[in-house]
């Protein structure tokens, strides 16, 4: 289908055949497109202002917290309300631990799959398959959680769990488990997280024009040099935004992870070991939290949940930047 | 067609006109406790039928249901910890901790082969909450059961991972017969637990019970009976095995009624009495002494006095228990100290 649209092919970079009044600034015909332009300039400038003001909502209300901690509550791993001790340290493990886990299974899960949807697979197979993918991606995440629960973490204690002692062992895979841990919050995370990235990274593979395909397949390119050299290479930038989107998910999940994780505030190498997360803490203690104090640090987990967003966004933007920068002239 | 549409206008009017008149029946607010909700949603519904007093209750959670008290958007707030005394403070003005309901928390369990007649003593249990005892065969168990084959099975502790009220309940039971968890864990609606899991609400912790040989936790009486858990009998301060049940926890609250203050802010947990159950707890509703709505304060200390009557009387319907009559008449007096 893409080899009908008219691109241009520019030293390998992409860029697609754009209607022109999406190239720039455009010729602003009279009033009605002046108007059009302010009232949807003024929808976009409004998602600037809510991330501010949660933002600052949540640094207004985080503020007792610091007075009474200060910056000790970033490097303190105690978390005990009646003591009035509140550290943030076994809840950012948990949450970088088990997000990452799931970015570890599901980025060469969901590239495969793509790649297989985009390239390899019978046209009459792809549709099912994308259906069954947008299926997964609209189950709720306390379904998710529920499964985890009473069928995932039974089957991780019983099968998985002993596997990984054996073959890895070490540090990470220590006995002792009873299914909910960091790994179960991890593979939960990963499938949920599943759809998003196929999703987008199926779109980003499709966006490829043809004739790079035929290129390659001309030069004597087998399947995967093909998929290598023409598919993969080209969608770099939009294969690391599919992965930090499925980030962002797994970042903030909090009911699935809640129900599988064992919201155990802990720091331990140990991923069968139950740990906790920074959204799960939050749900689970807010409505019941007393005291300035308290609720402070329940809210400079959120603000802090919402930097580290930010800020492995930021580093996905310079990572991709980094390696693309000579990519289209070479 | 033209008939048609009119049925569907009238029918429209019909329903923005009930839902007008029925936020205008809302006569009382109130914002709180989780636990109490089963028992304020029967005695408020009730008591519109027999009153036509509409009370709108949320529950919200005790923390938010003080919170929301404190702004005024409710006329009382329902908490399973009394009132602290900095949140006294900024009620601006006296404020009153009535006790409305009382409720037990047992510990259930899940050994194969062992439903029921598991006996566990304040020590054993403080222990495998510490971490201390890890198996199933130890002997500290075995010699409290002589008549069940305990396995060789790990204990894996399982406790509530959200804020609330029976946490409250059960880590002031344990911080009352061990000094060392008073003096560690220490006792609150969430404490910083040695070992286990946490499951969310008592539904999250009876399905990790549930779902795991070998569990032990705790979750609140109505609960457990409904859904048929296996819960122990602990052994009370008068050194008898006690069930958990309503009539116990009754029991337990006569055995402490020589100890209730008048401000009514005691935790009965580990109470004297021979038939007392050793881990339950009030509920409190809190309101302010001077009311400042004439109507509202009137129709707000009929219902106290309706809950303290008419509700008491059902309260063991639900699986909570009834307040003793010595109580009753002893909370009916601070209601009387109210004034509109």
């Amino acid at each position: 289908m893409n080899a009908l649209n008219e691109q241009e092919v520019d030293g390998g970079a992409v860029k697609p055949a754009l209607p022109f009044f999406l190239f720039g600034k455009f010729k602003e015909v009279g009033f009605g497109d002046k108007l059009f332009r302010g009232i949807t300039g003024f929808f976009a400038f409004l998602i600037l202002v809510l991330a501010l003001m949660t933002f600052l909502a949540l640094w207004v209300n985080s503020g007792p917290c610091f007075k009474a901690i200060g910056w000790k509550f970033l490097i303190s791993s105690e978390w005990d309300p009646i003591q009035q001790k509140f550290g943030a340290v076994p809840f950012v493990y948990g949450t970088l631990v088990s997000s990452f886990l799931a970015l570890l299974i599901a980025t060469p899960l969901g590239l495969g799959i793509s790649l297989f949807l985009t390239e390899l697979a019978p046209l009459n197979l792809r549709t099912p398959v994308a259906f069954i993918v947008d299926i997964l991606a609209a189950i709720p995440s306390v379904v998710y959680g529920l499964w985890g629960m009473f069928v995932l973490a039974p089957i991780m204690q019983a099968y998985v769990d002993p596997v990984m002692v054996k073959v890895i062992g070490g540090p990470f895979f220590v006995t002792t488990s009873i299914g909910l841990s960091f790994f179960t919050a991890g593979v939960i995370l990963s499938i949920m997280i599943l759809p998003t990235i196929i999703v987008i990274s199926r779109e980003v593979f499709e966006a490829v024009p043809n004739v790079y395909r035929e290129s390659a397949k001309a030069l004597g390119a087998t399947d995967w040099e093909t998929i290598q050299l023409s598919v993969l290479k080209p969608s770099k930038p939009g294969v690391v935004g599919a992965v930090m989107l499925g980030l962002g998910r797994a970042l903030g999940e909090t009911m699935a992870v809640t129900m599988v994780i064992g919201n155990m505030a802990q720091v331990t190498p140990n991923l069968l070991a139950p740990g906790h997360s920074m959204a799960s803490v939050i749900a689970n203690e807010f409505t019941e939290a007393t005291g300035d104090v308290y609720l402070a640090a329940l809210s400079e987990i959120g603000l802090l949940l919402m930097v580290i967003t930010l800020v492995l966004n930021i580093a996905a933007h310079l990572l991709v930047w980094f390696t693309t920068r000579n990519y289209g002239r070479a | 067609m033209k008939n048609f549409k009119k049925t569907i206008l009238a029918g429209v009017a019909g329903v923005v006109m009930m839902g007008a008149s029925m936020a205008h029946a809302v006569d009382l607010n109130g914002a709180g406790s989780t636990f109490d909700n089963p028992i304020f949603q029967k005695w408020f519904h009730e008591y519109y039928t027999a009153n036509s007093t509409q009370v709108n209750y949320q529950s919200i959670g005790s923390g938010g249901g003080i919170q929301q008290w404190l702004a005024k958007t409710v006329d009382f707030g329902a908490t399973d910890a009394f009132l602290t005394d900095d949140e006294t403070q900024k009620a601006g003005g006296p404020a009153l901790n009535l006790p409305v309901v009382l409720g037990a928390v047992c510990v259930s369990y899940n050994i194969p082969g062992i439903d029921s007649g598991l006996k566990l003593t304040p020590k054993v249990l403080v222990d495998i909450y510490m971490g201390k005892i890890l198996n199933w065969n130890d002997t500290a168990i075995v010699e409290l059961n002589p008549d069940l084959t305990l396995p060789n099975l790990v204990i894996n502790v399982v406790r509530r991972s959200d804020g609330s009220g029976t946490t409250n309940i059960f880590t002031s039971y344990l911080s009352k017969v061990s000094t060392a968890w008073a003096t560690s864990a220490g006792w609150g609606k969430s404490v910083n637990f040695p070992v286990g899991v946490g499951g969310k609400g008592n539904e999250g912790v009876a399905g990790i019970i549930r779902q795991y040989p070998g569990s032990i936790g705790y979750v609140e009486l109505a609960y457990a009976v409904q859904n048929k858990m296996a819960f122990a009998a602990l052994k009370n301060k008068a050194g008898k095995f006690v069930e958990p049940s309503v009539d116990a926890t009754t029991a337990a609250a006569e055995g402490a009624m020589h100890k209730i203050p008048s401000d009514f802010k005691i935790m009965i947990t580990n109470a004297a009495g021979e038939d007392a159950y050793p881990i339950c707890g009030f509920s409190w509703v809190v309101v302010r002494v001077n009311q400042d709505d004439p109507v509202k304060g009137k129709k707000l200390v009929d219902l106290l006095n309706w809950m303290l009557d008419t509700g008491n009387g059902e309260a063991s319907t639900l699986y909570y228990a009834p307040l003793p009559d010595a109580l009753v008449a002893k909370v009916k007096d601070a209601v009387a100290t109210i004034k509109f």
